[in-house]
């Protein structure tokens, strides 16, 4: 059936909204930069929810599926390769469009209120509206080039967003981090795409998924190595060991920026991509067994540091990358439904404890160290019960959100084998991990008494409440669906797995583990930080070596610093700057400045400025121009003959 | 007219028009007085003029003396516009000499 969704209006929007704010928004009252910035989501977000209107057959209509939007023209066409820009909407885009669009509209509504005061504030929703055109276009992108430039694209938008206070130093240098890291992930995806091309000889998803499927046969080799270059991309985007640096630092930016790229919606787009290119990966077992173990040591890395900072942004930023690292794990272990389904609840639970964070920040007076909060329940009561509702979804207390989508990501890895439950295993200690420094950093920000008297916190407006309590909502909702539910709605784009239970309780006995676990987490947690509060410090101070390790964060700054910076500073500033630059370079612009400079001081004797010289000149080349002319026949006269080969004759 | 072609011939005519351009180029080169300079290059302009004419007469062609119309529409332009830049640069300089007027270099 012909049914047009109009796919294309959802980039579009947004890049217009970018385009209006981003050209005149300074000159345009806020009120209308915030129409602006406003409607461009929301009118995605209603094409988007259309598009799943008909998906559902809710409409008038039911669509195929994959519904796929072509543009007329074609975008590079070499050989046998075509590339064109085509927009794919089946179960999978569509899920992570309604979370891209649908929490970014809500995340813009409370930027409305957050960003009020600040200068750049049609700036931000210019680049704000702009990671949103990036983004559906990574989402909606029918081929591996088109998702590459949407990936760029939110590269870019991400950069421009942590570096927004480019007054400050360190954001600035976070926006140069955060680009620079994932350059090198970046390269990996790049070479992905060459390597695609050259054995597939084609870049479009369904294809490459056709091809293989032909092939049942074909397993390891060269997809592994193309699986292992896409997974160098993802961990660079998704924030994944070894490339997971960049995304503390991120929390630079503005809070809701955070939330919406830093938490929601980009760092989710390695994920993404790995359930979208999922048929290579599946004929690629040691690549999907890297995944898993990458997501699996991210998991229970990032939150032990988690443990220990201070920074309420900085303690959220690790947990960020530790939930990622569960969405790998799903993945690793070929539940893309299951990993698919972290990423929706985890954007609710996450934007909404970045959200509320920022409210407590707001409230507080731009102050992000939990060690000076504290107290504040009494004073924010809608931002507390919210960012409770978040801390118990994250936590996974059943029947919140995120109390499915773990305990479904746990279940798949522990079908896996003896190594599967290792992963199993690791994944309920950093449940265990996740809870307690959720907790803490709960008791630390809302329980007890304030730590600053000096400060009367507020409560917020209401455009930034209004978006907490919608994502509370669905951070409490949003796993009721049921994974069963969810994998089976993803089948066709994911691919048909999650095994059912072996023996038939044990599904039961390992939900009871996982909610066991994130009681402890909370006991603990009250413990340390409700009834003995001076009980942190001497824990610290029992194993000083263990508490600076995770303090210094492993110190993979520094060591990254040493082994990879500094020797690359140093061949740049020595082999590059000196040899090549000054000695090669230099010598060559010397040589021929040089050239320019002698032939100069010898020719301008002849600019005598004395007319009479310069008539002498033109008489005598006049002359010997003459001569020249005659000079032949007199010759010839003379009886000398002489050929000159002059203008080819 | 054969028969002026007869009494004087074209070798005099071109010699005539190459002593006066002679004369011209000398004049241009070793004259002091910006004016007499000028008349210098007026008396090439018409030397070559000359010679024109002659080979047109010689070899009854009607574009040499069409051409020697265009030397003296020039020259009379370039007469006008000289003789400007002579009257501006002596009011400038109080001097006619080219020996002083040497500000053309770097």
């Amino acid at each position: 059936m012909n049914v047009h969704l109009h796919l294309w209006l959802i980039p579009l929007l947004p890049f217009v909204g970018f385009l209006l704010n981003g050209i005149l928004g300074a000159r345009l009252p806020r009120w209308l930069v915030t129409v602006i910035g406003l409607v461009a989501p929301l009118v995605s977000f209603v094409v988007v929810a259309n598009a799943a209107r008909s998906f559902f057959g809710l409409g008038s209509a039911l669509v195929s599926i994959p519904y796929i939007e072509t543009c007329p023209f074609s975008w590079i066409s070499i050989g046998t390769l075509h590339v064109d820009f085509s927009f794919v909407l089946d179960q999978l885009s569509l899920v992570m469009l309604l979370v891209v669009t649908g929490v970014g509209f809500l995340i813009h509504i409370y930027s409305v209120g957050y960003m009020l005061g600040d200068r750049g504030f049609a700036r931000y929703f210019a680049y704000l509206n702009l990671f949103l055109f990036f983004m559906t276009l990574l989402v909606l992108a029918g081929n591996t080039l088109l998702m590459f430039v949407g990936w760029e694209g939110v590269g870019l938008a991400s950069y421009l967003l942590i570096g927004f206070w480019y007054q400050k130093d360190s954001a600035a240098s976070a926006g140069k981090k955060a680009f620079i890291v994932n350059r090198i992930g970046d390269f990996g995806f790049l070479i992905g795409i060459f390597l695609l091309i050259g054995n597939f000889g084609t870049l479009t998803f369904a294809e490459i998924g056709a091809k293989l499927s032909a092939n049942p046969a074909w397993q390891g080799g060269i997809l592994t190595v193309i699986a292992l270059c896409l997974l160098l991309g993802a961990t660079g985007k998704s924030a994944q060991l070894p490339l997971y640096i960049w995304l503390p630092d991120a929390m630079e930016g503005p809070t809701p920026v955070s939330a919406l790229i830093h938490a929601a919606t980009m760092v989710t787009a390695g994920v993404y991509m790995i359930a979208r290119t999922h048929v290579l990966f599946d004929h690629a077992p040691f690549a999907l067994g890297v995944v898993a173990v990458v997501g699996a040591a991210t998991a229970i890395f990032a939150a032990t540091i988690g443990l220990v900072q201070n920074d309420i942004k900085r303690v959220l930023a690790y947990s960020t990358i530790s939930q990622l690292g569960y969405m790998f794990l799903g993945c690793g272990v070929a539940a893309y439904s299951a990993a698919v389904f972290h990423l929706v609840t985890h954007a609710f639970f996450k934007a909404l404890l970045f959200l509320a964070a920022g409210s407590v920040i707001h409230a507080v007076g731009g102050e992000q160290d939990m060690r000076k909060m504290g107290g504040l329940r009494k004073h924010l009561p809608v931002t507390f019960w919210t960012m409770t509702t978040a801390v118990l979804a994250i936590a996974g207390f059943p029947p919140l959100a995120g109390f499915f989508s773990k305990d479904a990501i746990l279940f798949a890895a522990f079908q896996q084998g003896p190594s599967g439950m290792l992963l199993w295993f690791v994944g309920l200690v950093t449940a265990l991990l996740t809870s307690l420094y959720m907790f803490r950093l709960w008791y630390m920000t809302f329980m007890g008494e304030s730590r600053s008297p000096e400060v009367h916190p507020h409560e917020s407006p209401w455009s930034m409440l209004a978006p907490l309590l919608i994502l509370a909502l669905l951070s409490i909702c949003g796993g009721w669906i049921g994974i069963e539910r969810f994998s089976q709605f993803l089948m066709p784009s994911t691919g048909a797995r999650l095994a059912e239970s072996a023996t038939p309780h044990l599904e039961l006995y390992l939900t009871a583990a996982a909610v066991a676990v994130a009681l402890l987490g909370w006991l603990i947690a009250d413990r340390l930080y409700r009834q003995k509060p001076e009980l942190p410090a001497q824990l610290a101070n029992t194993v000083p070596g263990a508490y600076k390790l995770l303090a210094n964060k492993y110190y993979v700054d520094e060591i990254y610093g040493a082994t990879i910076v500094k020797p690359l500073l140093g061949f740049s500033r020595y082999m590059l700057g000196w040899v090549v630059d000054v000695a090669i370079l230099g010598g060559i612009a010397w040589l021929l400045g040089g050239t320019a400079l002698l032939t100069g001081a010898i020719l301008q004797r002849w600019q005598s400025g004395n007319l009479r010289s310069y008539a002498a000149w033109l008489a005598l080349g006049a002359a010997a121009i003459l001569l020249f002319m005659t000079a032949p026949s007199m010759l010839g006269a003379a009886g000398v003959n002489i050929h000159l080969n002059w203008m080819g004759r | 007219m054969s028969s002026f072609a007869q009494e004087v011939p074209l070798s005099w005519y071109l010699l005539l028009s190459s002593v006066l351009f002679s004369l011209g180029v000398v004049g241009f080169l070793i004259k002091r007085n910006l004016i007499t300079v000028f008349m210098s290059i007026e008396l090439m302009l018409n030397a070559v003029n000359l010679s024109f004419v002659t080979f047109a007469h010689e070899w009854h062609a009607v574009k040499g003396q069409i051409f020697v119309f265009f030397v003296m529409m020039v020259a009379a332009a370039e007469a006008a516009v000289g003789l400007a830049i002579i009257i501006a640069v002596f009011r400038a300089r109080a001097t006619l000499s080219v020996d002083r007027i040497n500000l053309m270099k770097l």
